[in-house]
């Protein structure tokens, strides 16, 4: 049995971690640090027992509960988080963002329910790394452009491959609701918004596809021939998967809404949602879920309050609705290690520290249908976690020491704190 | 045909009492008309005389005969008096109750000019880098000095009615094209004559503009471009006369100098480019008559300051439809605010004493301009300045001197109408040029409008007309109810029909007499059956004509500083003072701030508890348990719990711009000025300053290696473009390197413009360096040559910009990357014996740390980004970290207007990435970047005898829980995060308010629009005009 009882000693171990993780640690004990669950909870002075790839116990550390495990690591002054989750994201998906050869985001069609972002997921990714080591260990990598954008997929973020990534494939289609109005550049630069021209058929083209689909799905496989567009809408009628409708502006939202209702579709999620704080009730009516727009963004309209950005995550939580927050946007790969950053923004605002941290730990769960498995830090759950020597959703505070991912230990070295090492040696300096 | 004779006139003289108009007479009318054109036929001209009478005339814009006489020929006035004896032989058209006007007439007009001149969509087909018009014209298809509108100009009879029919009998036409437009020609609108007859100066006025119009040309692409391309236009036109030409012949300079003996129109479009055009004026010791675009009011104290003359439009904008609530939502309280402002436009000018002349351009339908003018009137302008603005100052503007009045020898141009022209229901009858007649409307039309006794064989009735003169309504009472009649009025003719009950349909027809008011005729029912029957004259209907609203008893909003959301009115007593505005500030004389945790960014680093103490702007005492001042006006804070940190400084910033960011058309735009496209309206100010940022520089973007001038400015929220200029800062310029430069990420099409490589970014350093010293020299020479006919020198703005870094009065900020490039540039300064004084993203500065310190050079970067493209694989968020540590003064920048509002949360990353304490993080966006930008001896740091640039936080300034409570700037409050609560408040007031009265005006049936919702377009480095970002890649 090993203790370690301070932080260099920890240091020394993640730098090891490979090695360890080679060892098939059966058990492992996290004993003294302030744990945040994910799902408001916090237990100051606690102890996690991980048992190969699942979280055995979670309480309170007193003098009678001295865990047996193989590894037993003191993390004092040190808190702990349930993984963080980074939906509605294209990391994975592309390099050096400009270079045309590496975007692997975007097919052409309008409609492409049938696309998957899995099989493009790229486990090698050169900005992974540098998102891991601010604690963000799964990402759901999601396509983007046209009506029907394909399906995404949830992944972790260490990994050799795609398959071994995978944690749930398929986790739902992505449909970017018709824009009344879209920006646009004109003469007089600054009226970048204009009407979309295209609304209705666009709309129209969608409610075909719907009902075309539909009655495919409810033929129960008597179609003559196969369908792949189809095929990959199965699951979101029979509810097996999310339907995920981007729309950020209060009318394209409502509009959405209508669209589900006619075609009962049982799991949707509204993604954006820059507007949602303004059609809450209708939003929970419907049971809709929202995977909010980034917290550090603009408003849109020069009268909006500067602040309702950040002051939209707390808006949703007073009024109860389910939501987790997301990144979508410009450099939102590069952006996504900012994820718990945008989070802590929030708490200024009127969030609590506990429901940020929830905004991107157990809501994203419960929103991608995973908080069985991830989300928070309970027994039975996956041991995916993070520790930080201070307050994680600040990012002067954010240094994560050690990360598991399903009870394996993650390499928290990249390229960024290496090329940072070998010119501090350069140029002799600390 | 009458001719008049020596002898007839003769006659005539006798007759005439009044000896002072004889002369003229005598002289006008002895000389026969002449013309060179030939005559099929016989001649038929005439020299009739019309007399017109009893009118109620206006001679000119302020002398009102109320019973006088007009009497013209040949298409000139003779006479025009209370009193005269009418000469013999004159037709003489009695216009009992009608009034005569002087014609107007519009400054600004493209009437008769061959096409409309649309802009020009590019088709990326690559750059189009010099003229594509054949011929010794300039280099730039934008300047058009060259067009003469008197020689394309023809007649155009449907629009000639449009103007004549609203008033204008001569407009001052050009070419609406270009930034130099060339000569515009006046020309009366008699458009049934030859264009001979019609031309009455040719050339008139010059005009410009900042819109390049029809050029398909890439430069300019920005307005700063515009301004720089005119700019160097006067310059290049002053050495051309000065003996350029015996170099070169250029059509386009040559025509530029002959422009200048004339009245120069500038159509600005916007009250900052009014601002914009009076500055290059005013360089050139010219003055322009800005044409506006009718937000002027938005800042009249600045255009009063401009003491230019002004053609305004009366283009109001149509109100909202706002059924729909989430629309209404969408609609911006500016444009609320200018819908119920707009027409106050003309009023604040006549109230500031402004001259201004009115135009009827901008209005797509142009019988709005009447009713628009009507409704201009209900805020307070008078009809005397009306007139004064459509007849006297046009005239004046332009030197027109015989046009404008209806005095002796002017052109008998006139209009006639049924009352005066500024009633609601007014019409103009006939319109009258240079002799000739245009008639509208009948002009005996009777006024038969009244309530009839309508007699028939079997049963009496009611019948009225009322309303509008020209087009009563007509009902019929039967039994009790009110049924309308169809009816058609023409040469006294009546004929109508009506559903008298459910089977009877009765047709008639009758003439009226307009003596007896009465009209005779036959009807017809549906029977066949014919009978007699009479409308008997019984009263006249009740006026139609509301009475109009006193002026005193309209509301309108008040005008906010800046107009936009969260700028703020005026108080009464400020209102009252013209130079108030720019104060209207809750401007205490004295702060003190309260035991605030203050990080002073000097030796004391934080000192917990302490008090500062601002009077006048300037922090005069740091300590603990300051004694409040007793004065009244000093203003305490309790910053108990809260955090005081110098005000954060921006070093790249793209806010505050408008109409582009890059002139990237070319390898260098050194000629280009931020500070002449300030745009201090934008809502990103406000934003900024929500953040705590007191102080952007405002920089050109990355699109080629040598880029425009920087601009810093303190966010002083409200005032205006010269308001928001950091005094006596030192000058800096934008430099860049990389895929932005040599437009890797800009298509395909853009592969032509020298430099596509680093290789070629080298050398376009070395040879503007070259040319500049070159130039310096050659300048220097020429200037102390005593030499008298020495070869002229020409002024080259862009250059001049280039020799002032090499005399190191000009500073550069260099957009950066990679350290291959990085170490280029350093080299190929030192070989000019200058140094880079800022590298600027510099993300990997790390690389060549040592470098960097060696030369010299500050870096200013991002806190965390890269992968975006190329050229950022290798960013590293220890950058910052790391070049602190190398000792090199270090800061982070925004580049993005939402970043800019929290690089307070970007500082706190350094702690994190690179373990910088938390005091040295803070100074990456204080203290380090007012290094860098020369002004550290004022702001980025709390000590006394510094200008009081402050941020009050809720907490640790570096966390992500901070939030700004307070963002002082020369010890005002610009932010305060209670004041902002309030100006939400405003703003839904406000808002809520004009909804309403929309909504009243939409129950009223007066036509609405459909809103267009808007958004501002953000500027980055790469921001290309005309071009979207996906065009361009990122940063």
């Amino acid at each position: 049995m090993k203790e370690f009882k301070n932080i260099s000693l920890i240091l020394l171990f993640c730098t090891s971690i490979i090695v360890v993780a080679q060892k098939k640690v059966m058990r492992i004990a996290l004993v003294n640090a302030t744990i945040h669950q994910g799902n408001g909870n916090v237990i100051e002075n606690g102890l996690i027992v991980i048992n190969q790839s699942k979280i055995e116990l979670v309480q309170k550390k007193t003098s009678e509960n001295t865990p047996s495990a193989d590894t037993v690591i003191d993390l004092h002054n040190k808190h702990i988080y349930p993984a963080f989750i980074n939906t509605n994201n294209i990391l994975g998906l592309h390099d050096a963002e400009a270079v045309r050869a590496t975007r692997d985001f975007y097919e052409v069609g309008t409609i492409n329910p049938h696309v998957r972002t899995l099989i493009a997921y790229n486990a090698d990714n050169a900005i992974i790394p540098t998102v891991k080591t601010n604690g963000i260990l799964y990402t759901q990598v999601t396509p983007r452009g046209g009506l029907i954008s394909g399906s995404s997929s949830v992944v972790a973020l260490e990994a050799w491959n795609w398959e071994d990534a995978v944690l749930k494939a398929d986790d739902g289609i992505h449909l970017n609701m018709p824009r009344l109005h879209y920006k646009h550049w004109s003469e007089d630069n600054l009226n970048t918004i204009a009407a979309n021209k295209k609304y209705n058929d666009e709309i129209e083209e969608l409610t075909k596809f719907f009902t075309d689909a539909n009655f495919y799905y409810l033929q129960n496989n008597q179609s003559p021939e196969k369908n792949l567009r189809f095929e990959a809408m199965k699951p979101v009628f029979s509810g097996n998967a999310n339907l995920y409708i981007h729309a950020d502006k209060v009318k394209d939202i409502l509009a959405a809404i209508q669209f589900i209702k006619k075609f009962e579709i049982k799991k949707t999620i509204l993604v954006g949602g820059k507007e949602s704080y303004k059609v809450t009730n209708e939003l929970k009516k419907n049971n809709i879920s929202v995977m909010l727009n980034r917290v550090n963004d603009l408003p849109d309209m020069d009268d909006n309050d500067v602040d309702i950005c950040y002051k939209t995550p707390f808006l949703l939580q007073r009024d109860s609705v389910l939501f987790c927050l997301q990144l979508e946007g410009d450099m939102e790969a590069m952006q996504s290690r900012n994820l718990p950053f945008n989070a802590g923004h929030a708490v200024a605002y009127g969030l609590t520290k506990e429901q940020a941290l929830s905004a991107i730990t157990l809501n994203a769960a419960k929103i991608l249908m995973l908080d069985s498995k991830i989300g928070s830090l309970e027994e039975g759950k996956l041991a995916s976690l993070i520790v930080s020597d201070g307050d994680a959703l600040d990012a002067k505070s954010n240094n994560i020491v050690l990360a598991l991912i399903e009870g394996k230990f993650v390499k928290l070295t990249n390229k960024q704190n290496e090329l940072n090492q070998k010119y501090l040696d350069k140029y002799g300096i600390k | 045909m009458l001719i008049i004779t020596k002898s007839n006139l003769l006659k005539q003289k006798k007759r005439i009492k009044n000896l002072f108009f004889f002369g003229f007479v005598f002289s006008q009318l002895l000389i026969k008309a002449q013309v060179t054109f030939p005559i099929n036929g016989a001649p038929s001209e005439n020299h009739t005389i019309f007399a017109f009478t009893n009118a109620v005339i206006y001679l000119d814009y302020e002398t009102i005969l109320k019973n006088g006489i007009l009497v013209i020929q040949n298409g000139k006035v003779l006479i025009c008096a209370e009193k005269a004896t009418i000469p013999e032989g004159a037709t003489i058209i009695d216009l009992k109750g009608k009034y005569i006007y002087p014609s107007f007439i519009d400054l600004y007009s493209d009437y008769g000019m061959p096409v409309e001149v649309k802009p020009q969509i590019k088709l990326h087909l690559g750059p189009q880098i010099t003229t594509n018009i054949k011929g010794a014209y300039g280099w730039n298809e934008a300047i058009k000095a060259d067009v003469d509108a008197y020689k394309i100009f023809s007649h155009n009879t449907i629009k000639a009615d449009e103007y004549k029919k609203i008033g204008f009998g001569a407009v001052l036409t050009h070419s609406i094209d270009g930034i130099v437009r060339g000569s515009g020609a006046l020309v009366l609108l008699n458009s049934n004559k030859k264009e001979n007859e019609s031309v009455i100066a040719e050339k008139c006025a010059a005009f410009y503009s900042f819109n390049k119009g029809a050029s398909k040309q890439d430069y300019p692409s920005s307005l700063t471009g515009a301004i720089a391309l005119l700019r160097q236009t006067y310059y290049d036109a002053q050495w051309y006369a000065n003996g350029g030409y015996n170099s070169e012949f250029n059509i386009s300079l040559d025509a530029f100098n002959k422009l200048q003996a004339l009245p120069k129109i500038f159509d600005a479009g916007d009250k900052f480019n009014a601002y914009r055009a009076a500055n290059v004026a005013k360089e050139f010791k010219q003055s322009f008559i800005i044409k506006g675009s009718g937000n002027e009011y938005q800042r009249i104290n600045d255009m009063a300051d401009l003491n230019s003359k002004f053609i305004l439009p009366v283009n109001f904008p149509e109100g909202f439809d706002i059924d729909d609530p989430y629309d209404a939502d969408a609609i911006p309280l500016t444009d609320l605010k200018h819908w119920e402002l707009a027409p106050t436009n003309l009023t604040y000018f006549q109230n500031f004493n402004i001259p201004f002349a009115i135009t009827c351009a901008e209005l797509k339908d142009k019988t709005k301009f009447l009713p628009n003018i009507r409704k201009a009137m209900q805020f307070g302008l008078t009809e005397k300045m009306v007139l004064k603005a459509l007849t006297f100052y046009p005239a004046q503007f332009i030197n027109a001197n015989l046009m404008g009045t209806l005095k002796t020898g002017n052109f008998a141009n006139f209009f006639i109408s049924n009352k005066n022209i500024f009633d609601d229901d007014a019409q103009i009858i006939q319109h009258w040029i240079k002799g000739q007649a245009n008639t509208y409307s009948d002009i005996n039309f009777p006024d038969w409008r009244g309530k009839y006794e309508f007699i028939t064989d079997s049963k009496n009735y009611i019948v009225t007309f009322s309303g509008d003169v020209n087009k009563p309504s007509a009902k019929i009472k039967i039994d009790t109810t009110s049924k309308n009649i169809n009816y058609t009025f023409a040469n006294n003719v009546l004929t109508f029909s009506f559903q008298l009950d459910s089977t009877k349909l009765i047709r008639a027809s009758a003439n009226y007499d307009s003596k007896t008011k009465q009209f005779d005729g036959t009807l017809q029912n549906n029977d066949g059956y014919w009978n007699k029957f009479t409308l008997k004259f019984i009263s006249k209907t009740d006026s139609t004509i509301k009475p109009k609203p006193k002026v005193s008893d309209i509301k309108v909003g008040k005008i906010i500083y800046p107009f936009n959301a969260y700028g703020e009115p005026l108080s009464d007593e400020q209102s009252a003072f013209k130079e108030a505005w720019k104060k209207f500030k809750n401007r205490y004389s004295a702060i003190l701030i309260k035991n605030a945790t203050i990080w002073t960014n000097e030796q004391d680093s934080i000192l917990k508890e302490s008090d500062v103490y601002i009077v006048e702007g300037k922090i005069v005492r740091i300590a603990p348990n300051i004694d409040a001042p007793k004065l009244a006006f000093a203003k305490v804070i309790d910053a108990k719990d809260m955090h005081l940190t110098p005000g954060i400084i921006d070093e790249h910033s793209h806010i505050a711009l408008t109409h582009g960011v890059n002139e990237g058309t070319q390898a260098s735009s050194a000629e280009v000025r931020m500070g002449d496209v300030i745009n201090p309206d934008d809502i990103n100010i406000y934003r900024q300053l929500s953040g705590g940022v007191t102080c952007s520089q405002i920089l050109h973007g990355s699109a080629n290696p040598i880029g425009g001038q920087s601009i810093l400015i303190k966010l002083r929220w409200g005032q205006n473009a010269e308001g928001l200029k950091y005094e006596n800062a030192d000058p800096f310029i934008k430099f860049a390197l990389g895929e932005n430069v040599k437009q890797s990420n800009w298509g395909d099409f853009n592969t032509t413009r020298f430099p596509q490589s680093r290789m070629g970014v080298e050398q376009v350093f070395i040879d503007y360096f070259t040319r500049a010293k070159e130039y310096n020299a050659e300048k220097i020479r020429y200037e102390s040559s005593k030499a008298k006919n020495k070869m002229p020198f020409r002024k080259n703005i862009e250059l001049d910009a280039i020799a002032e870094i090499l005399n190191n009065k000009r500073f550069i900020t260099c957009h950066s990357y990679v350290q291959s490039e990085l170490n280029m540039l350093m080299h190929v300064a030192d070989s000019f014996k200058i140094k880079i004084n800022t590298f600027t993203h510099v993300l990997e500065g790390y690389k060549v740390a040592d470098k960097i310190k060696a030369h010299g050079a500050n870096a200013s970067t991002f806190s965390d980004w890269w992968a975006y493209k190329n050229e950022v694989m290798d960013a590293i968020p220890y950058n910052a970290s790391i070049l602190t540590k190398m000792g090199i003064n270090t800061a982070i920048n925004s580049d993005d207007a939402e970043m800019g509002r929290r690089l307070n949360q970007e500082a706190g990353k350094i702690v994190k990435y690179g373990k910088l304490s938390e005091i040295q993080a803070l100074k990456l966006v204080t203290i380090n970047p007012a290094k860098m930008l020369h002004i550290d001896n004022k702001v980025g740091s709390i000590k006394v005898g510094k200008v009081a640039d402050l941020v009050l936080w809720t907490d640790n300034p570096l966390s992500e829980y901070a939030k700004v409570d307070k963002t002082i700037i020369d010890g005002e409050i610009y932010f305060d995060r209670e004041n902002d609560l309030k100006l939400q408040q405003y703003i839904a007031s406000e808002k809520a308010r004009i909804i309403s009265k929309l909504v009243v005006e939409k129950q009223k049936g007066i036509k609405m629009q459909k809103y267009q919702p808007k958004q501002q377009r953000l500027y980055h480095c790469n921001t290309l005009e005309g071009v979207s970002e996906q065009e361009t890649g990122e940063r």
